[in-house]
């Protein structure tokens, strides 16, 4: 895999994710991804971002232009200092929340990406990676 | 600070949402929704979201709630124009909007609603149930 | 490969080039219909350019080494190129088995006189050129899965019309296995129609599709959902009874759908949710009384 492309975007409030789901926009557009697999991609965003300020206290997302067997793609990472997940096999779950939320945001966030990848260590943080390929299913 | 404006027609309430929203902003939406509801007695309102391009998790519970909350208060709630792209991200997220009702545009949303109005009326005579 | 062989070799250039190309054009099986011989010499001569370099360098007996990464990437266009203009495999591996015949004659002449440094030069020779024929096949098969797969797609496209049966009613019949990627591809399309032509009812008809089995009916839950929350309603026809033997089977719940077993049930159903009459015209030769609609 060869990263295109490469930039940062610190999320410290809410209207921050307005700017960064624009980029991302930009983005996926950029490599000809279709609207609905964009539509996707971004929805995932919005879950992943929402969490890292939520429980994470904010924190820095990376965007880039990947490519594999010369299929693009964007791949995005999401990396906060905050508390950290407990279990994450249980946070994967469907309706499983210890907010108030619908519990939908990290099983479904993975459902709506081609690849996903969630590191936490209790008390350090945890990292979120994801990507949507151009052609993805 | 942003907010959404709410129209009232007749015994209906419009909302048309023509930015993406970001958490605070669909919050204060439902606030003021629900008090709009209350205040001008509405029997219905109808969101109009066919310029929305992301709805997520959040917002889904949003517009759940407002269905929720305005039934109790005796008004139905229809959401309309929902995107192709946006629909198909929802099922994939798992988001059915149970209890929401949905129509293509607003002049089918406007006759959803007028034929839920009627409806109660005519359950109460007990005449006739319309398919809608 | 030491470095008099590469020299010789090198010394040697134009004629190997001539012999090759002449190899390659005597061979019955050069399709010159496919491509020129101006082209082929060119490209010829710039891959022999190449690997006579790769040869001269000093990690010439290894072909996976940084010398003969451009050689690679020649032979990768040529052999792809080659899949997509429909040359068959043997054509396209004659290319690099004709030059490699040209090599070992000019070997042979070089080192007449001394058969063990003959030997061993050719078989460092043949390993090379072995290596990037398996290149050859390797990326000409990469070629053809390509084609297969860009036919793959365009059929998936062709093969779902989506048709206007009547104001307000679409009808979309599907015919072949559903996969996750023809079923996107089917998805999106009838939920485009649906708002271009505000059709507020959908049939899906399955007469066509051979099996369903769980993932297929999973598919089709979601292009319901997907389109009753853009406010339309689906109705699924076609369902012969070995199909539904298999849903009841395999206890998939398709309780909230609607469902009917042909197309027409699911038409006279969506005529009753729109309100809407259809029946026949007087007998006495009056065409589309005032209550009816006239076919």
């Amino acid at each position: 895999m060869i990263v295109l492309s490469k930039e940062k975007l610190s999320i410290q409030k809410e209207q921050d994710v307005v700017l960064f789901r624009n980029r991302i926009k930009e983005l996926a557009t950029k490599i000809g991804m279709s609207l609905v697999n964009q539509t996707k991609l971004i929805t995932a965003a919005s879950e992943l971002v929402r969490n890292m300020l939520r429980y994470g206290g904010g924190g820095i997302t990376h965007l880039e232009i990947v490519s594999k067997n010369s299929i693009p793609g964007v791949r995005l990472v999401f990396a906060d200092e905050g508390p950290g997940i407990k279990d994450v096999t249980l946070a994967m779950k469907d309706g499983y929340s210890t907010g108030k939320s619908l519990g939908l945001g990290l099983p479904g966030a993975k459902r709506l990406v081609n690849e996903f990848d969630i590191k936490s260590e209790p008390g350090k943080g945890t990292t979120v990676t994801i990507i949507r390929w151009k052609n993805g299913l | 600070m942003e907010r959404i404006p709410i129209l009232k027609m007749g015994p209906f309430l419009l909302v048309t949402i023509q930015v993406d929203l970001y958490d605070r902003l669909a919050l204060t939406l439902e606030n003021d929704l629900i008090n709009m509801v209350s205040k001008t007695e509405a029997k219905g309102v109808l969101i109009d979201i066919s310029a929305v391009s992301i709805v997520d998790s959040f917002m889904g519970r949003i517009l759940g709630n407002i269905a929720s909350m305005s039934k109790i208060m005796d008004a139905a709630t229809v959401v309309v124009g929902m995107q192709p792209a946006v629909a198909i991200t929802l099922v994939e997220l798992g988001l059915t909007l149970a209890g929401v009702h949905t129509a293509l545009d607003v002049e089918q949303g406007m006759e959803l609603l007028r034929n839920k109005i009627g409806q109660i009326d005519t359950d109460e005579e007990g005449l006739y149930d319309s398919f809608i | 490969m030491n470095k008099e062989s590469a020299a010789a070799l090198k010394g040697k250039k134009k004629q190997i080039l001539d012999t090759w190309m002449s190899n390659q054009t005597k061979d019955a099986a050069l399709r010159d219909d496919l491509m020129s011989v101006a082209e082929l010499q060119q490209q010829s001569e710039e891959f022999l350019n190449s690997l006579l370099k790769a040869f001269a360098s000093s990690q010439a007996e290894n072909p996976d080494s940084a010398g003969y990464e451009p050689i690679h990437d020649i032979l990768s266009e040529i052999s792809i190129s080659r899949a997509r203009q429909g040359f068959s495999p043997r054509e396209t591996s004659a290319y690099i088995l004709s030059l490699k015949e040209v090599l070992s004659q000019m070997l042979e002449e070089r080192y007449k006189e001394d058969t063990t440094v003959l030997y061993r030069e050719i078989i460092s020779m043949n390993k090379i050129m072995d290596s990037l024929s398996l290149v050859t096949t390797e990326t000409y098969i990469k070629g053809r899965e390509e084609v297969i797969l860009r036919q793959t797609s365009e059929m998936s496209e062709i093969s779902t019309p989506v048709i206007r049966v009547w104001e307000g009613i679409l009808a979309l019949p599907i015919i072949g296995t559903l996969d996750s990627a023809r079923t996107q591809v089917v998805m999106e399309a009838l939920l485009e129609e649906i708002v271009a032509t505000g059709s507020r009812i959908a049939i899906l008809d399955i007469s066509g599709v051979p099996t369903v089995d769980s993932l297929v009916a999973q598919h089709l839950i979601k292009t319901v959902s997907a389109a009753r929350l853009m406010g339309a309603e689906c109705i699924i026809s076609g369902i012969r009874a070995e199909i539904a033997q298999t849903i009841v089977h395999l206890g998939i719940d398709l309780t909230n759908i609607y469902t009917k077993a042909t197309l027409a049930s699911a038409l006279k159903m969506s005529f009753s949710m729109l309100n809407i009459q259809v029946s026949k015209a007087a007998q006495n030769g009056q065409i589309g009384s005032k209550q009816n609609f006239g076919f």
